[in-house]
């Protein structure tokens, strides 16, 4: 149990930009359970074994007003019921201390978690059923006696009736209505063969016939229902690994209340005019501007700049910004409805409904099989009422015909190659939120990528660290550990773990939007802005394109340090991998021209637009839709989601804001920018191994149909052909995970830096 | 024949009593984790969900 060892305690370890939920924030995201209790929902992505669950339960439990602790070892997650009389519990606070990050997951009531267990209890009950009503039917082929073989039919009915009802009510449920709207899907053909084929059976088991398909309708619903259920389990998985992840946007700010009083308002509430405090590690709201306070922040989700801005009294604020080092008091210009945020939202809302709607490929196979399959049963019927003239035959035979073409292998073909390549994804760290989107990744033409945090890791990296005096990279970084500002944090990762002493300082003071300043002895030291550090300003001006930091000793400039934001690892590996697919790609990014041009030239993208605004990046996407372009949008701002939306298919990293997160069909949570192309991959071969599947099942239709409308197809050679049709589908499905037995591997070059931007990662989680 | 009387009710009720199981298990939310719960299986103090 290695891995429960706390996390370590090193002071700039504690400089991540995790919010610590405060406890108002912990009530408003609670619910009440009734007799006096409440439960909040923690993620903990750092659970791994049993060790933790009981370290974790027992600290938890030790906290008054603390009734129940309990962690759910696969969901990486606690739920905790206090009591609602006292105040809410310190659980993040106190999960902190003993090592584990934690952050407050949704817990509302709207959270849709019913469909996963609606489908196993439906799943269980169609198996039992197919299961007992199989057993009557054998001893029936075996050759049962006239009463006998009635009777058996008899119960067969009694099982089979209820059954349909329960278990099929799913499948008539969406067939009804796909045809009240006058569409047809899947399920259409499906009810309507297990409908006709109960009636059938019903009608011969009151006229003593010798042949009922109970069995046949009541395994088409169980095999359908695996289909489904495998399919959901995925999804449902991919949902709350995606829920799971630390919310970006604040629940509420802490506003002024008439002379110097403090109070937690949720976000709704909030009014233009309030004053606002917002304490350093916190994002902003609502829109505002500032009273007092200085700070620096970090508009790389809103804006796509990479550079944070510093902000002085009277500044305008976006919502959504991240405050990063000192307090601020801002009065609200707009209420959360109409701040940035909900402008996004709207937005989004917009491209989603310009967006044409997408038919998935089953849908689109059953409209065109669905009137082949019925007209062929209306033609048998009518063919065997002329040749025998006999109603009862011509029924029995078209019925047999719609059981035996009833699309048990096509109802299968798709989840279930969908289920494999889900999971072939998650285990690459890549959730997808939606079959469909499967589906659509295989036909895209075009990549757009955002810039900042989708390309780059959106977190400023020092620039080339050799080059700099280790003696003055040491001081520097005992500077910066004192400071939250992104350039400090990049010079503390700078130095890491090398050596080189620093004096000891005496004094340690940040000056907010300037920088760091330290007395040792006789001498001053400041890190931060070249016109606020340096005795004479422009004298280590660096004529860099790159923001700059500079270290001097009373006055006098030591040294000058220059970042950059790192590229994702992987980044050069994916572009190039996505370029010899043939694939056009493409940069969009709200920042300035000078980085997006540096990015682009060094990751070979020739197509960029810079300092785009969010809109113009969804009206960027609908016009390459226009242009007949199925676009793969990846990015990961606020600023992107409306792109994301109107996108053919996107894909967005965990890091990114939650309405992306939300908006986007894939989200990957490792760093390697490598799995756009792996997801590309899988999802093409997922698309070959579908329509090999269609084949496979149209084949089987071609070679059994001639045998049902010849009046040769009895239950037995019914359930036979049913059940070989649908393993042979399940078997091909698999194939998926077998031939991708080589795991793709980007090159192993910048594993090193992909470590760095592991750790980057975790501290936005 | 007649043993078949009881036996198929037999049968049909063992079935049902075993689905049931199952259905109350998947309730009372047995299977909302398997991992910790094959951890939990090793912890030696009281430990009641």
């Amino acid at each position: 149990m290695s891995c429960c060892l706390p996390a370590a305690a090193a002071p700039g370890a504690s400089h991540g930009a995790s919010l610590a939920a405060s406890g108002d924030e912990t009530r408003l995201a609670s619910r009440a359970i009734g007799e006096g209790l409440r439960q909040s929902e923690f993620s903990v992505p750092g659970i791994r074994c049993g060790g933790c669950i009981r370290t974790i339960e027992h600290a938890l439990a030790r906290i008054d007003g603390v009734v129940e602790a309990r962690v759910n070892l696969t969901a990486k997650h606690v739920s905790v019921r206090w009591r609602e009389t006292c105040a809410p519990p310190p659980i993040v606070e106190t999960l902190a201390a003993i090592g584990y990050r934690a952050h407050l997951a949704e817990s509302g009531p709207g959270r849709d978690d019913r469909a996963l267990p609606e489908l196993v209890r439906a799943m269980a009950v169609a198996g039992f059923a197919s299961g007992n009503i199989m057993l009557l039917s054998v001893s029936v082929w075996s050759g049962a006696g006239a009463d006998m073989r009635d009777l058996f039919h008899w119960i067969s009915a009694a099982i089979a009736l209820p059954v349909l009802v329960y278990s099929g009510r799913i499948f008539f449920r969406s067939a009804w209505g796909a045809l009240r709207h006058g569409r047809t899907n899947m399920d259409v053909p499906i009810s309507i063969g297990v409908l006709l084929a109960f009636g059938m059976s019903l009608y011969d088991t009151i006229d003593h016939g010798p042949h009922a398909y109970f069995d046949a309708a009541v395994m088409l619903v169980f095999f359908l229902l695996i289909g489904r259920t495998l399919d959901e389990f995925m999804r449902e998985k991919a949902r709350s690994a995606v829920n799971g992840l630390a919310r970006l946007s604040p629940r509420g700010a802490t506003a002024e209340r008439g002379e110097g009083t403090w109070a937690y308002v949720p976000l709704e509430e909030i009014a233009p005019g309030m004053v606002l405090l917002i304490a350093a590690g916190e994002r902003v709201p609502v829109d505002g501007r500032v009273v007092s306070g200085t700070s620096d922040l970090d508009c790389a989700l809103v804006t796509g700049e990479s550079a944070p801005r510093a902000v002085t009294p009277g500044a305008e604020l976006q919502a959504g910004t991240l405050n990063l080092t000192g307090p601020l008091r801002i009065e609200a210009t707009a209420a959360a409805e109409d701040s940035f945020l909900a402008e996004m939202v709207r937005l989004m809302q917009a491209a989603e409904a310009g967006r044409s709607a997408y038919r998935r490929i089953a849908d689109r196979a059953s409209r065109l099989y669905a009137p082949v399959v019925h007209s062929m049963a209306l033609l048998s019927f009518f063919g065997w009422m002329i040749a025998a003239g006999d109603l009862h035959r011509a029924v029995t035979i078209a019925v047999a015909v719609l059981i035996i073409t009833c699309p048990c292998a096509l109802g299968l073909a798709v989840p279930m190659v969908q289920v494999v390549a889900a999971r072939r994804l998650f285990e690459q760290g890549i959730m997808v939120k939606d079959g469909g989107g499967l589906e659509r990744l295989g036909e895209i033409d075009t990549v757009v990528f955002d810039k900042t945090g989708t390309l780059t890791l959106g977190r400023p990296r020092l620039r080339d660290p050799g080059l700099a005096d280790p003696a003055h990279l040491a001081l520097a970084a005992a500077l910066a550990v004192h400071s939250r500002h992104p350039h400090s944090r990049g010079l503390v990762a700078a130095h890491g773990t090398r050596s080189g002493a620093a004096p000891p300082f005496d004094r340690v003071a940040e000056h907010l939007g300037y920088g760091v300043e330290a007395s040792a002895g006789p001498d001053l030291f400041r890190l931060g802005r070249p016109d606020w550090a340096l005795a004479t300003p422009g004298e280590g001006a660096a004529p860099s394109r790159h923001p700059c930091t500079v270290l001097a000793k009373n006055g006098r400039l030591l040294a000058a340090f220059t970042f950059d934001d790192p590229i994702r690892p992987g980044a050069r590996e994916a572009v190039d991998a996505l370029k010899r697919r043939g694939l056009a790609v493409e940069i969009l990014s709200g920042d300035h021209t000078g980085p997006v041009e540096a990015v682009a030239h060094e990751l070979g993208i020739a197509c960029f637009r810079a300092g785009v605004r969010p809109g113009d990046k969804a009206a960027r996407l609908a016009a390459l839709a226009a242009e007949g372009r199925k676009v793969l949008m990846v990015g990961d701002g606020l600023n992107d989601a409306p792109a994301l939306a109107s996108a053919h298919v996107s894909m967005a990293p965990a890091s990114a804001a939650d309405v992306g997160r939300s908006a986007a069909d894939f989200v990957f949570f490792r760093d390697s920018l490598t799995a756009v192309p792996l997801a590309l991959q899988v999802s093409l071969r997922a698309g070959r191994l579908t329509r090999q599947n269609f084949a496979l099942a149209f084949l089987y239709n071609a070679v059994a149909l001639p045998f049902a409308v010849l009046g040769f197809v009895t239950p037995l050679v019914a359930a036979l052909a049913m059940s070989a049709s649908s393993i042979l589908v399940v078997a091909n499905a698999t194939r998926l995970s077998l031939g991708m037995g080589a795991r793709y591997r980007p090159a192993t070059k910048g594993t090193r830096v992909r470590r760095q931007g592991a750790a980057a990662l975790e501290a936005t989680q | 024949m007649s043993v078949l009387a009881y036996l198929i009710p037999i049968s049909l009720c063992l079935g049902i009593v075993g689905l049931i199981a199952f259905l109350w298990s998947l309730k009372s939310g047995q299977y909302e984790d398997l991992d910790g719960a094959a951890e939990r299986v090793l912890f030696d103090d009281d430990d009641r969900p």
